[in-house]
């Protein structure tokens, strides 16, 4: 193909640096093979074949690549934790549930580029050992479903997936698999249990690792989308190249998600901490709104602690300590997580002065006490208790002491479930009060405390019924 | 038992929307759609309940009890394992919703967007009294059974907020301004995309 370019309106910013989203949004291009392997596609699997499986996870660990859908962990170190005398099938999970509020990265990926992730996950299956792959594809991308399983078609016909590929004795079946629109199916365990057919609670850690232990009972690798297109990328640059690109053990590339109250909110993608939290949000999206300033950001999806704007950090250790601004923090695993939060799914949602924190952490509160797969008593009955007290406070019925107990509700969830939606949910909320605990107290009051139990019940339910007429 | 455990729990209620929906029934078409499902799972059959519940909700708007033991009889399961998964996943449904279902995102960035709004004016619209809705029964059915309304969480295109699907069509940027205009695409003579 020629030069690239890119539709009217939708060119990348000049800071960006395009891997993954090289295609997205190109002029000419659509999401069918033959546009694909005019541009190089394919080649890369051809080259994977010819290699040893080990040498292809050698040379992700050595890429440095780590997590794209929230944790961060290491890829090529996830994948060499398949027991080494294993005698089950294993299998490949792509990790397409994108749900963490504030991500819209694997949407494009998906609609538009299809067979980079087939591509992708095709080497990775060779490099696992695995035979059988599913897309564990969210049930609100119905479109998505039919361009992937369309482009698995595509793919099978020119002998990429089924069996002997490309004449070697190597075989893989590629299916996709529709979620029923629930959050806890993209924690790994929960989305096994759930492509095994049943409700999806996730399972306890140790003993079920999913490379030891995972879909019906067989080492299982499951990763997010665009870390297994990042594995094409590898074997495109090799992994010395690849690993040059960003920083010191953060990696590559990453699509950064900005929604809220910026100017051009958007997708970029971006050299991992080769950007600044202040070029991002004022550079790159424009700043805040006409006549607005920044309040906070969330710099991960939902489920990472919220960062004020005037916030100082001290970040490293003993001689290499610094203190930095918040809007010279580095957008990478590391420094967000010196400062206290996680750089998650990459979901970055801005919040201005217009916002009352109440607000937020009520709408926040809310996904959360519906998204909990109630399995655990702590995250099911927590969650819907900090819903209650936050529509307290936003329904002007809240004392200064539910401020407490919200607080210490969260600290009860912290640590204490199966799986770390309890930390998702509760985060949230610690960070919220601990940064804005003021702001809170604000808008409660002393003399709610005298509300009989009769009149506390009558407001709510009156808030209740108002909201729900006006919901 | 289980049986009974299922006729008990298993409410459908009538709607306005099943005048739109051809009440199941099993048909040559439905039983290879599912065979092929199935074949993508050679360990266990029960992991081919979720593809199956989409087949069945997607032509018939709602997974009727009949359904889910004509699920549970395909996958050699008790009704039970299909029952305990219909009714947890927000996705489906066992009521009829509208001819046209909008979903629409209530999540962070859609409501500072201005979504609830939306959904006041969809509702205005549309004719939808969205006050008797709830936690369990969450959709409201226009009372000519062609819209009904539903909250979702987070639709992941927070950055063209606020979003909704209508069907299975995918729909950013809109406003209570540009909501009639979308809304008359979707009028009761024109045919469904697909109500998955």
């Amino acid at each position: 193909m020629s030069k690239i370019t890119y539709l009217s309106g939708k060119e990348p910013h000049a800071r960006e640096h395009r891997l993954i989203f090289k295609n997205i949004d190109r002029q000419g291009w659509d999401p069918t093979i033959e546009t694909y392997m005019s541009d190089g596609g394919y080649d890369q699997l051809k080259k994977a074949i010819k290699m040893q499986p080990k040498e292809i996870t050698d040379e992700v660990k050595k890429s440095g690549l780590r997590g794209r859908g929230g944790a961060g962990f290491p890829t090529g170190v996830k994948w060499g934790f398949i027991p080494p005398n294993n005698t089950k099938p294993v299998y490949l999970i792509c990790n397409c549930d994108e749900s963490e509020p504030g991500t819209f990265k694997d949407r494009y990926i998906v609609h538009q580029d299809p067979h980079q992730l087939i591509e992708g996950m095709i080497i990775s299956a060779f490099a696992v050992g695995a035979h059988t792959a599913y897309i564990y594809m969210r049930e609100e991308f119905p479109e998505a479903a039919l361009i992937v399983e369309k482009a698995i078609e595509e793919a099978r016909a020119k002998g990429f997936i089924g069996k002997n590929i490309l004449g070697t004795d190597f075989d893989l079946e590629i299916w996709v698999h529709r979620g029923a629109a629930a959050y806890i199916c993209g924690e790994e365990t929960g989305l096994i249990e759930s492509l095994e057919g049943k409700r999806p609670y996730p399972r306890i850690k140790p003993p079920y690792f999913p490379a030891a232990l995972g879909l019906y009972m067989a080492p299982t690798i499951v990763n997010n989308v665009e870390s297994l297109c990042h594995v094409k990328h590898i074997m495109e640059m090799g992994s010395e190249a690849y690993a040059k690109l960003g920083v010191d053990r953060n990696t590559g590339t990453r699509i950064l998600c900005v929604s809220g109250d910026v100017k051009n909110p958007g997708y970029y993608e971006v050299e991992v901490g080769k950007i600044t939290m202040g070029e991002l949000l004022n550079e790159v999206c424009g700043g805040p709104k006409e006549g607005r300033s920044f309040k906070a950001v969330i710099p991960g999806g939902s489920s990472s602690k919220i960062l004020r704007c005037d916030e100082r950090f001290t970040i490293g250790r003993g001689d290499d300590a610094k203190e930095i601004g918040f809007y010279d923090i580095q957008m990478d695993f590391d420094t967000l997580a010196a400062c206290g939060s996680m750089a998650g799914s990459g979901g970055v949602i801005v919040l201005d002065d217009s916002r009352k924190i109440s607000w937020v952490l009520n709408n926040i509160n809310h996904f959360y006490a519906h998204e909990s797969c109630g399995q655990c008593t702590p995250c099911r009955e927590g969650s819907t208790w900090m819903k209650k007290i936050s529509d307290r406070i936003v329904g002007g019925t809240a004392n200064p002491e539910d401020i407490n107990t919200l607080e210490e509700v969260a600290y009860q969830i912290d640590g204490k479930t199966i799986c770390a939606f309890g930390e998702a949910s509760s985060w949230p909320v610690e960070a919220i009060i601990a940064k804005f605990r003021d702001e809170l107290t604000a808008e409660t009051s002393e003399k709610n405390k005298h509300l009989s139990k009769e009149q506390l019940q009558r407001e709510m339910f009156l808030e209740q019924t108002n909201s729900a007429k006006t919901l | 038992m289980s049986q009974e455990i299922l006729e008990s729990q298993v409410t459908t209620d009538l709607t306005a929307g099943n005048q739109h929906f051809p009440p199941f029934e099993v048909t040559d078409t439905l039983i290879q759609e599912a065979d092929e499902r199935i074949a993508h799972y050679p360990i266990s059959k029960l992991s081919a309940v979720l593809p199956l519940i989409h087949i069945v909700q997607h032509k018939h708007g709602y997974v009727s009890a009949e359904a889910i033991t004509w699920i549970a009889e395909k996958l050699e399961v008790e009704p039970i394992k299909v029952e305990s998964v219909v009714t947890f996943y927000p996705g489906f449904r066992q009521s009829a919703p509208g001819k046209f279902h909008i979903r629409v995102c209530r999540t962070l960035s859609c409501a500072m967007a201005g979504s609830y709004d939306l959904m006041n004016t969809l509702c205005e619209l549309a004719n939808i009294d969205k006050s008797s809705t709830t936690h369990e029964s969450p959709i409201a059915v226009s009372p000519c059974g062609n819209y009904s309304v539903e909250f979702a969480e987070c639709l992941a295109s927070c950055g063209s907020a606020p979003v909704c699907l209508i069907n299975d069509d995918f729909h950013e940027h809109v406003t209570c301004e540009s909501a009639e205009a979308l809304l008359s695409k979707y009028t009761p003579t024109s045919k469904p995309s697909t109500n998955s």
